[in-house]
Parts: structure tokens; C-alpha cells; sequence
């Protein structure tokens, strides 16, 4: 008895400090108070200079260029908007998946920045869907930005007969990189009106047989689709390519569709069998090295080769990816939160966003060209010059790897599935699996 | 005599007494943080379970209540059905192997070597790495490099051990890939888990040895010494005395490597990010991309029932086991 008492008694002083650590991890885990939450300086919205108070931009900006190009925007800003507070609030890691983490669990817990970084298109969708979005259709006529972007754009902007965010650039998703060298020793020549004329130049290469015909990633779980998105644009045409992100999974019955998996599936047997551990920065590494001939990439590619001081047109050259000229794009935007803190200076900070000294400001130092049809152009160099005259001339379709036609559940479900036909090459499961996700274009 | 007991009665009333107020003050003392774990704990994990009961399936919060559709979704699905089977034969292969090589550094170590402190750390180092550290590094030495090789390839290659060289994380076969009808997935092992399993049990078979140390260290050397003049063989001492005598420890490591291995998620994140083809995807990656990318907040709830459900298979019956161990002990 004695001792069972004795023990009961060390044991309460072992309780007490496990209590006390129980409660500093408890006090660990409540969310820490980061977010300022600032009090709504409830000015009208139709003010249109608002001085002073707050306003909270959330992006995954972090790194080089992209925080540099953000800050030059800021910049603007602050010039137009003296005495306005701007929080940056920013969340690392590459295309925004943390990003995209952290801004799920503060619009669920009701505390939206006043405006944030979105895929303009489809991937707005379920922001919308979910009411946490303010539409700016007006705004857009108000500003004047529906006379300085492409009809093509403004079009593939709307859903539900709206427009919700506004697009700060213009990313050129089918572009195929190339090693000027290596295509010059075969004997080919860079340009590739179709896909028939990618296969004897990939045939030759593989024949030549020192490099990789074409480098493929697979590491960041984008780059299957990346290269998909572009066969599919060659396979089926720009009007019956937009269709295929409708919501519906019409296109995806027809027969080309199959073909597409095929034509992939015939471009893989050229590429690198290692393409799961390879990132997309690799493969571009590969072909400006001359390891690999080509690949199928972002124009964010041509940032890399930048940072690694080589010439576009010299060192390393492009062309539209094969079978089609139409203009692929992807854009990033901002949009204003339904119940943003202060929704008077973010609609001063969406100003910005699509003004031309605000996207001249971006998009040189981002490495994308401005979604508006009327920039500097000395601001710009020669590729991005190129980028600008394609996107105001050619037919714009949207991208669907990188949200400008899909919802972010659809997405996600089309990165796996040609993820999985990376490895499995498998074109029916492929196939019923992108059916199967289509209907998540609706959510 | 009579005085003697008398005293005692009252000594052992005080002593009551004094008991009951400590209680009172250490329930006091705990309460503050009984709450907070009944909040954030056990409060999260039922709205966990009641969200997996609904359709909160978009970006919408939808809590219609639909009962079992999210589960069911879940094992129709092939994704899932693999993520299940490789975290099967992730947890398999680890266990098996950590347990094993701990065990055999253990048994190292404690067979008096000179500067056994030293070898001790060395192998307990890789615990103090972090599984993200862990990740990236074997990521690199597996990653097959088939233009130029690196890693573990570029090693071989310079060796002129050719015959090694692998496929590594970039293998996507299954072997021996049985079919079972009323399963989408093909059985068994995935080779390209197998590169991030010896990652795994790199960093924890120290903890395992440390773990066996211990054990060892508590085998009296007497029990050994009676065998041995007994004319027991090295081995048989092992075999016959040792191991059995280590078997509380082996359960208790089973417990601890197992629920690891069940929430792991940092390691095969970083190392393969799920690929080739979800060769390497377990339950716990694909629960943050049903949240984080698909914004399926009921379907991720689900996932994290389920897993905490096999995390609790493992673990009620041991916390039972140690209970009734330790009122036997009392």
C-alpha cells in the first residue's frame, strides 16, 4: 500500500510536468496569429484613391525574377497609393502548391487576403463556385482592360458569363526549345508545321544516336501533360481543342483523342527512359548542354537559359511546338476576395495589375510578356518581343496543364493520369481516367 | 504493541489524506491541458471523421451528410488501391529490414569492440538527420541517370560493376505483377520502393540498435555465463537466451517503426514525390493532393480515417498489452 502510494506520488510529478509540456505543444499548435487580419477600414469601394490603410497581396512570388518583377509592381503602387501599407504575403515553393495549402485553410477559416495569385481561366472556378470571389466584369469596362486585351483572352476568361481576376502576363506554353548545334550537325531544320515532320527529325537523331532526341521530365508531376497539352492542340485542332475544356467529355470520346495518347506515347519511345527523376529544369539543362536535342517546355524555360548566361536564337533556339502555331497560353492574375478587409485599396492594387506601366513594370524582370496588347516593347528582349507579336497575331488557346482550362481538380487528376502513362504507357487506362476527370471541370 | 499499530493507523490516515490533496492538485494541474488535447486532439480527429461522412467534396463546404460514399469511392479507385498496397510493402520491407540490421549492429557493438561509444554515435547519427535531408540526398544516388550517370550508377560504373547498375526510383515495373480479379492493382512489390526503404533504414536502423542495446545491456550476464558453462554454443546462447529475452524490445521497436512508416510522408515526398506512375505513393501523399490540389476535403478526411484507423489496429492492442503487463508488475 505504502509503496503503490509512493509511486502514485511520483507519478503525479511526472503528470505535472508532462502537463505542462502538453500545454506548451497545445499552445504550439493553435494557428499563430500571423495573418494580420486588419480591422476593415470599411472605406467605400467606389473611392478611388484610397491613403493609408492596409493591403494584403498573397502570391508565391519568392525567388529571382518573379519577387523582383512583384516588387517593381509594388513600386508602381506605392507611387499611385502613398501612405498604403502593402503586406506581401508570400509562400514558397514552385507552381504554388504550398501556396495554394496555405490560402485553402485562411479561406476556410474566412480570412482571405484582400487579393490573390490565381491561374486566370478555369482554375478560377472553384474560387467562384465557392463564392470568394468578387466579379469584375465591370471593372474590367470601367478600367478600359476589355479594349486592350485580345477578344480570344477575354473570352476564355469568362465563366459563368463573368470575368473574376485579372491577368497581370502571358505565358507561351507550346514552345519547343531546341540545341541549334545538335539539329545542325543531322541535318534538320528547326521547324516542325507538323507532327509528321517532329518524327523524321526525331528518327533521325535517334539514328544519329549521340543524344537524346527529345528530354522529357517528370519529377515536378507537370511536364507529361506539359508535352501532352501540345500534342493534343496538334492532334485535334484549335476549335475542337478548346472543347476539350468545356466541362463535358465530348472530345474526349472522339477517336482523336486515342490518337493523341498514341502520338504521345510515339514521342516517349524518343525520349528519356529516366523521365520520372528528371524536373523540367533538367531536361531544358540537357538540351542547352547539347546532351538532348529538344524539348517541350514553358517559355519559363527561356528564363533558364538566361540565368545561365546563354542567347536565345544563339546558344539555344524555339519554335512553336509541332503541328500548330496557335498561341498556348497561361496566365497569372489577381482577383478580389468577397469580403476583402480592404476591398478600396485592392481594387487600386487590380488597377495596377492591368495597367501597362504595372505589367511593363512585371513582366520584363518575370520573364512573360504582359497580357495586354499595347507594352514598351523596348522593355523587352528578343524573344519576348517574338512572344508579343505571336500573342496579339495567332489564335490563343488556353493550356490546360497549368489551370488556364482546367479547375484545380482537374488538373491534379490530369497531371497524375499522364504521369502514370509516363511510366505505364498504358493508353486505354490513360484514356478512361481523362474521361473519368472531365466532369471535374465543372468543380 | 497496541501503540505501535495505533500509530501506524494514523500515520497511514495522514499519509491518505495528503494523497488525496496531491491528487486534487495535480487533476487541477492537468486540467488546463486535458482540455486543450481534448480540443485539438481528439475534438479535430472526430470533425476529421464527421468531414469524411459528408460532401465536402470542392472548394464549397458542403456538410450534407452522406454516409459512406467517400470510402467507397476510395477503394474503387485503382490510385488508392495502390497507394494501399505499396504502403504495405513499404512497412513490410522496412520493419523487416531495420529489425534485422539493428539487431546485427547491436549485437556488433555490444560484443566489447574498442571505441564502442563511437561506433554507437556513428550509427546513431543518421536518426539526427532530418527525413527530408534524407530524401533529397538518396534521391540523388538513385536517381539512374541515363544520359550521364549519377549516384549509385556513376559508383558502379567506375568500378566496372556494370552488371549492378539499376533502374532505381525511375523503375516503374511491379514484380512479379500478379493480377487479382476484383482488385485494379497489380500485385506485389514495386521495385522502385525499394531504393526508398533502404533510405528509410539508413536513418532508423541506429534508433533500432539503440533500441536493442538497451535490451541487451539489461541480459544478466549470469543467465549467459550458466548457459555457456552448460556447454551452449555462441550461437545457441543467441538463439535460445538472448532473443527470446529480447522479444518485449522487438515489440516495442515494431510499434514505433510501424506507425512511422504508416504516416510517413516527408521521405518518399522529397525522394520520388510519389512517381513513377504512383509506383511509390502512398495514402498520406495522396491525402495532401486530394486537399491541397483537388480541394476534396471529405475525400482527404476519409484518407485520414483510414489511417489513422491502421495506425490504431497497431497500437490499441500494445497500449492494452502494457497495461495489463504493468498491473501484473504492481
Amino acid at each position: 500500500m505504502k509503496k503503490g502510494q509512493k509511486l502514485t506520488r511520483r507519478q503525479a510529478l511526472k503528470w505535472m510536468g508532462l502537463s505542462a509540456a502538453g500545454a506548451a505543444l497545445a499552445a504550439c499548435a493553435t494557428p499563430p496569429a500571423t495573418a494580420p487580419v486588419a480591422p476593415a477600414e470599411s472605406k467605400p469601394a467606389d473611392q478611388p484613391k484610397p491613403s493609408g490603410g492596409k493591403l494584403e497581396i498573397f502570391s508565391w512570388w519568392t525567388n529571382g525574377g518573379e519577387a523582383d518583377g512583384l516588387n517593381a509592381m509594388f513600386e508602381v503602387f506605392r507611387a499611385k497609393n502613398p501612405g498604403v501599407d502593402i503586406v506581401n504575403a508570400t509562400v514558397a515553393g514552385g507552381a504554388g502548391t504550398n501556396a495554394k495549402a496555405v490560402l485553402q485553410t485562411r479561406l476556410a477559416g474566412g480570412q482571405p487576403p484582400d487579393s490573390w495569385q490565381v491561374h486566370a481561366g478555369r482554375e478560377t472556378l472553384s474560387y467562384v463556385n465557392a463564392g470568394q470571389l468578387e466579379p469584375l466584369t465591370e471593372f474590367f469596362t470601367e478600367q478600359g482592360f476589355d479594349k486592350v486585351m485580345p477578344q480570344f483572352l477575354l473570352d476564355q476568361l469568362k465563366i459563368n458569363g463573368e470575368i473574376w481576376t485579372v491577368p497581370v502576363n502571358i505565358h507561351r506554353s507550346n514552345v519547343l526549345w531546341y540545341n541549334p548545334k545538335v539539329l545542325e550537325q543531322a541535318g534538320i531544320e528547326p521547324k516542325f508545321p507538323t507532327l509528321d515532320s517532329l518524327w523524321a527529325a526525331l528518327e533521325k537523331l535517334k539514328a544519329a544516336g549521340n543524344v537524346t532526341p527529345i528530354a522529357v521530365g517528370g519529377k515536378d508531376k507537370f511536364e507529361a501533360s506539359h508535352t501532352f497539352e501540345s500534342i493534343l492542340l496538334a492532334t485535334f485542332g484549335v476549335e475542337d481543342y478548346v472543347k476539350l475544356w468545356d466541362g463535358t467529355d465530348t472530345m474526349w470520346n472522339d477517336p482523336r483523342a486515342a490518337e493523341a495518347l498514341g502520338n504521345l506515347k510515339k514521342l516517349f519511345s524518343y525520349a528519356n527512359s529516366d523521365r520520372s527523376a528528371l524536373g523540367w529544369a533538367d531536361a531544358m539543362t540537357q538540351v542547352l548542354e547539347g546532351k538532348a536535342a529538344m524539348t517541350i517546355m514553358g517559355d519559363w524555360a527561356h528564363g533558364l537559359g538566361i540565368s545561365k548566361g546563354l542567347k536565345v536564337n544563339v546558344d539555344y533556339g524555339w519554335t512553336p511546338a509541332p503541328g500548330s502555331d496557335a498561341f498556348m497560353w497561361l496566365s497569372d492574375s489577381f482577383g478580389l476576395a468577397k469580403g476583402a478587409p480592404n476591398p478600396a485599396q485592392a481594387k487600386a492594387w487590380l488597377e495596377v495589375c492591368g495597367s501597362r506601366e504595372g505589367q511593363d513594370a512585371f513582366n520584363p524582370k518575370k520573364g512573360s510578356i504582359p497580357a495586354r496588347t499595347d507594352p514598351d516593347l523596348t522593355k523587352y528582349d528578343d524573344y519576348l518581343k517574338a512572344a508579343i507579336a505571336d500573342f496579339s497575331s495567332k489564335p490563343l488557346v488556353p493550356s490546360a496543364a497549368h489551370g488556364a482550362g482546367t479547375t484545380n481538380a482537374y488538373q491534379a487528376k490530369f497531371h497524375n493520369t499522364l504521369e502514370v502513362f509516363s511510366s505505364d504507357l498504358d493508353e486505354k487506362a490513360a484514356l478512361d481516367s481523362l474521361k473519368e476527370a472531365a466532369a471535374d471541370n465543372n468543380k | 504493541m497496541t501503540i505501535a499499530r495505533a500509530t501506524t493507523a494514523r500515520r497511514e490516515h495522514v499519509h491518505r489524506r495528503a494523497t488525496s490533496r496531491d491528487r486534487l492538485i495535480a487533476f487541477l494541474m492537468l486540467l488546463p491541458s486535458l482540455a486543450a488535447i481534448a480540443i485539438f486532439v481528439y475534438g479535430f480527429i472526430a470533425y476529421t471523421g464527421y468531414i469524411s461522412l459528408t460532401n465536402y467534396t470542392t472548394s464549397r463546404p458542403d456538410l450534407t451528410f452522406v454516409g459512406f460514399d467517400n470510402y467507397a469511392q476510395l477503394f474503387n479507385q485503382r490510385r488508392f488501391q495502390e497507394n494501399v498496397r505499396n504502403l504495405i510493402v513499404f512497412t513490410a520491407f522496412f520493419l523487416v529490414t531495420c529489425l534485422l540490421f539493428g539487431l546485427f549492429l547491436a549485437l556488433l557493438v555490444d560484443s566489447r569492440v574498442k571505441g564502442e561509444s563511437i561506433f554507437r554515435s556513428i550509427y546513431l547519427f543518421p536518426m539526427a538527420v532530418s527525413f527530408i535531408v534524407t530524401g533529397v540526398a538518396w534521391r540523388w544516388l538513385f536517381t539512374p541517370g541515363d544520359l550521364e550517370p549519377t549516384g549509385l550508377n556513376l559508383l558502379f560504373e567506375r568500378m566496372g560493376l556494370d552488371i549492378l547498375k539499376a533502374r532505381w526510383i525511375a523503375d516503374a515495373r511491379v514484380w512479379p505483377n500478379i493480377e487479382v480479379p476484383g482488385l485494379k492493382v497489380r500485385l506485389w512489390v514495386p521495385l522502385a520502393m525499394i531504393p526508398v526503404v533502404a533510405a528509410a533504414v539508413w536513418q532508423m536502423s541506429g534508433f533500432c540498435m539503440a533500441m536493442y542495446l538497451a535490451g541487451l545491456r539489461g541480459i544478466p550476464e549470469e543467465i549467459k555465463e550458466a548457459a555457456r558453462v552448460d556447454g551452449c554454443s555462441e550461437l545457441q546462447v543467441l538463439r535460445h537466451i538472448t532473443l527470446p529475452l529480447l522479444r518485449p524490445i522487438t515489440l516495442s521497436a515494431i510499434i514505433v517503426l510501424t506507425h512511422i512508416s504508416l504516416k510517413t510522408f516527408d521521405l518518399i515526398m522529397t525522394m520520388t514525390g510519389g512517381g513513377p506512375g504512383n509506383k511509390t505513393e502512398v495514402p498520406s501523399l495522396y491525402m495532401y493532393e486530394l486537399r491541397f490540389s483537388q480541394f476534396n476535403t471529405a475525400g482527404a478526411a476519409a484518407v485520414a480515417t483510414i489511417l489513422l484507423l491502421m495506425v490504431s489496429v497497431l497500437i490499441v492492442p500494445y497500449l492494452l498489452y502494457n497495461r495489463r503487463a504493468q498491473s501484473v508488475e504492481r
